[in-house]
């Protein structure tokens, strides 16, 4: 049993501001994914919550019992961080079995918990090993393995799979979501990956600049993104954005004047956007379609084949570069003209400050 | 490139400086072996049959024995003092700096800066009124504080290098300062407390303001073994060679084991 409840949480380096009210909750065994760019807070975020990092106002329950004050190990969460942070001089069984053996444990019920945590890890041939003598896989394993058996009612993780090559990455990934499943603790996970945050997460939280931009699924963050930050640091390639100026709207449809001269229609809005007012489009590489006709045109720049897809890269006649991705038969070439249309109407629009108007689905 | 060539000049030349600057421990040590007649010859006697009527004397009659009994004492004593105090000391520095933090470090530091003899009357005073004069004891608190300042940076330094990370993981372990200090600490930075620890014994050794004018027969150490005895025996120069010898012979045997250890201690931080 773990919820933890952040109310307008914030944190202050001297006269720096790096969190900035966040209010956050979290459900028992739910898996949460921190995600932004470097230096958006995510590590502050995660260290206040495991009680690493003073809370400079607002309140932080797990529980239901208010936390901020409880000490590190009290708090019934285990970290596992970028560094692994393994006890150097220690063999794998010590690095395990130190926090038990600290609190006291007796010696025969340490070694079945870490002989128990080494089978689901599949530590086992290593445990006699130092940590230098170790892949890097296996280290991270270790790491976990140490936040396990302490049995922990929920687990944070800072960056866990940085430090590791793409492969790796990949299979820790499915291993993680596993253990998550088998241990049934609520997590919560740290990283810069939104491709990470997409896979893993029940629950996806957006951070930027100290402030939670958006909270939702990853499905809901990827179609419905609350606003421009949220829509550009989702999905890769990055959404295509479009500054443009409303020239008529109406219940049916949208007509844009795009700053390159273009016009374009993006059809259904909920509530019709007043004539003149400024707006971003903004249409993901896979909603845009080469078309005999359409709204947007200009030439190939780069084609690149990833084998299960392929992405175009088209240079409008304003300079503007649009990404478009298509299925892996496309024969554009490098240099030929194109016209780009919306494929089933699917586009988005920002106001002027960022905040999505409207998220264009049909059906 | 060509600086990684030396060049046979420069070999030459920091050959002489080197020779030159051994010069006088070599001369001492042979003079040492030499009779008193052959010591004070002019010109100097280069070949001679080596002797050990000087040592002899320095250490039956001179009393060599207790004076490096002392010098033993006094030096582990008060290293290992130090080393008490500082260890918790530079966990609290690495560990959870404050505001001002650096500038103790520079203060403490700074204090070596001080000359010694500007505390000499204070310090004789305290010794005298409580009845230190001529004790080990006294030696042992004055050559740990002077000591101090040198031990706690060293270990500070070490102990920046060790990730804050193990920490942090341990104290989500719910291992506590002491605990993190005997388990995790130690054991992480022996090289590093071996290293000062190395220094400091050294240091303490080779010092000889203090145990000069605070110590007499009981506490002396060889320091003062060698200034007793260049007075009354000072147109001897080979038996004062031969106590020379004898007093730096020990610290410059355990100086050149612990020589790689201390350039690697004294380093550390300095190249990553
Ligand atoms: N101990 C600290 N003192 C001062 N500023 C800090 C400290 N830790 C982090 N910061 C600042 O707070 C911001 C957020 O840092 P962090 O949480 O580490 O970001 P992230 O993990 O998202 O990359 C950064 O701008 C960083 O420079
Ligand atoms: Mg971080």
């Amino acid at each position: 049993m773990a919820n933890l409840e952040l109310r307008q949480v914030g944190k202050w380096y001297g006269n720096y501001e790096a969190i900035k009210s966040v209010d956050l909750s979290i459900a028992d065994r739910e898996f949460v994914v921190f995600v932004g760019p470097s230096g958006c807070g995510k590590t502050t975020l995660l260290r206040m919550i495991a009680g690493l990092e003073e809370i400079t106002s607002g309140d932080l329950l797990i529980d239901g019992v208010h936390a901020n004050a409880v000490p590190p190990d009290k708090r019934g969460l285990a970290m596992v961080f970028q560094s692994y942070a393994l006890y150097p001089h220690m063999t794998v069984a010590q690095n395990m079995g130190f926090a038990l053996k600290m609190a006291g444990m007796p010696r025969a019920e340490i070694d079945a918990k870490v002989g128990e945590a080494a089978r689901v890890l599949q530590l086992e041939p290593v445990l006699g090993r130092k940590p230098r003598m170790l892949s890097g896989g296996q280290r991270q394993r270790v790491a976990i393995g140490r936040a396990i058996v302490r049995n922990p009612k929920g687990f944070l993780f800072d960056e866990p799979l940085s430090n590791l090559d793409a492969a790796l990455r990949v299979q820790m990934r499915i291993e993680l979501v596993k253990l998550h499943q088998a241990l049934a603790a609520t997590m919560i996970y740290v990283t810069h990956d939104q491709i990470e945050a997409m896979t893993m997460a029940d629950r996806i939280v957006v951070l930027n600049r100290g402030i939670v931009e958006q909270v939702g699924t990853p499905l809901n963050l990827y179609h419905r993104p609350a606003n421009l930050f949220v829509a550009g640091f989702i999905g890769s390639p990055k959404m295509n954005f479009f500054p443009g100026r409303v020239q008529r709207a109406d219940a049916s449809q949208v007509v844009l004047a795009l700053a390159g001269g273009e016009t374009f229609i993006v059809p259904g809005p909920e509530s019709p956007p007043a004539v003149g007012t400024e707006l971003t489009l903004g249409v993901r590489p896979e909603h845009f379609e080469m078309a005999a006709q359409g709204p947007l045109a200009g030439t190939v720049d780069v084609v690149e084949h990833l084998g299960v897809e392929t992405l175009v890269y088209v240079r409008l006649a304003s300079g503007a570069i649009v990404i478009v991705r298509t299925d892996d038969l496309s024969r554009v070439r490098v240099g030929e003209n194109v016209s780009l249309a919306l494929r089933a109407g699917r586009a988005s629009l920002f106001d002027s400050s960022g905040a999505a108007l409207f998220h264009a689905m049909p059906e | 490139m060509d600086q990684d060539k030396a060049s046979p000049l420069g070999t030459a030349a920091a050959w002489i400086v080197a020779f030159l600057m051994f010069f006088p421990i070599l001369w001492m040590t042979v003079t040492a072996f030499k009779t008193e007649t052959q010591a004070i010859a002019i010109p100097p006697i280069v070949f001679f049959r080596p002797g050990m009527e000087s040592f002899a004397h320095a250490t039956a009659q001179a009393g060599y024995m207790l004076f490096a009994e002392n010098s033993i004492i006094v030096s582990f004593a008060s290293t290992l003092l130090a080393l008490l105090i500082a260890f918790p000391a530079a966990y609290a520095m690495a560990f959870q700096p404050g505001k001002h933090t650096q500038n103790l470090l520079v203060w403490m530091l700074s204090t070596k800066m001080l000359p010694p003899v500007g505390v000499l009357v204070p310090i004789y005073l305290i010794c005298r009124d409580l009845g230190l004069l001529d004790t080990r004891t006294a030696l042992i608190v004055i050559d740990m504080l002077m000591n101090l300042p040198i031990v706690v940076w060293m270990l500070y330094s070490f102990f920046r290098d060790i990730p804050r990370d193990i920490l942090e993981a341990a104290r989500m372990d719910g291992v506590g300062p002491r605990k993190q200090m005997i388990y995790l600490l130690l054991p992480l930075a022996s090289p590093g407390i071996v290293s000062a620890a190395l220094l400091a014994i050294i240091l303490a050794w080779n010092e000889a303001f203090w145990s000069i004018n605070l110590t007499a027969a009981h506490a002396g150490t060889l320091a003062t073994f060698i200034a007793r005895y260049s007075a009354p025996e000072g147109l001897f120069w080979a038996k004062l060679s031969a106590a020379s010898v004898l007093a730096v012979a020990p610290i410059l045997v355990f100086g050149s084991f612990a020589q790689r250890r201390l350039v690697r201690g004294l380093t550390v931080g300095a190249v990553k």
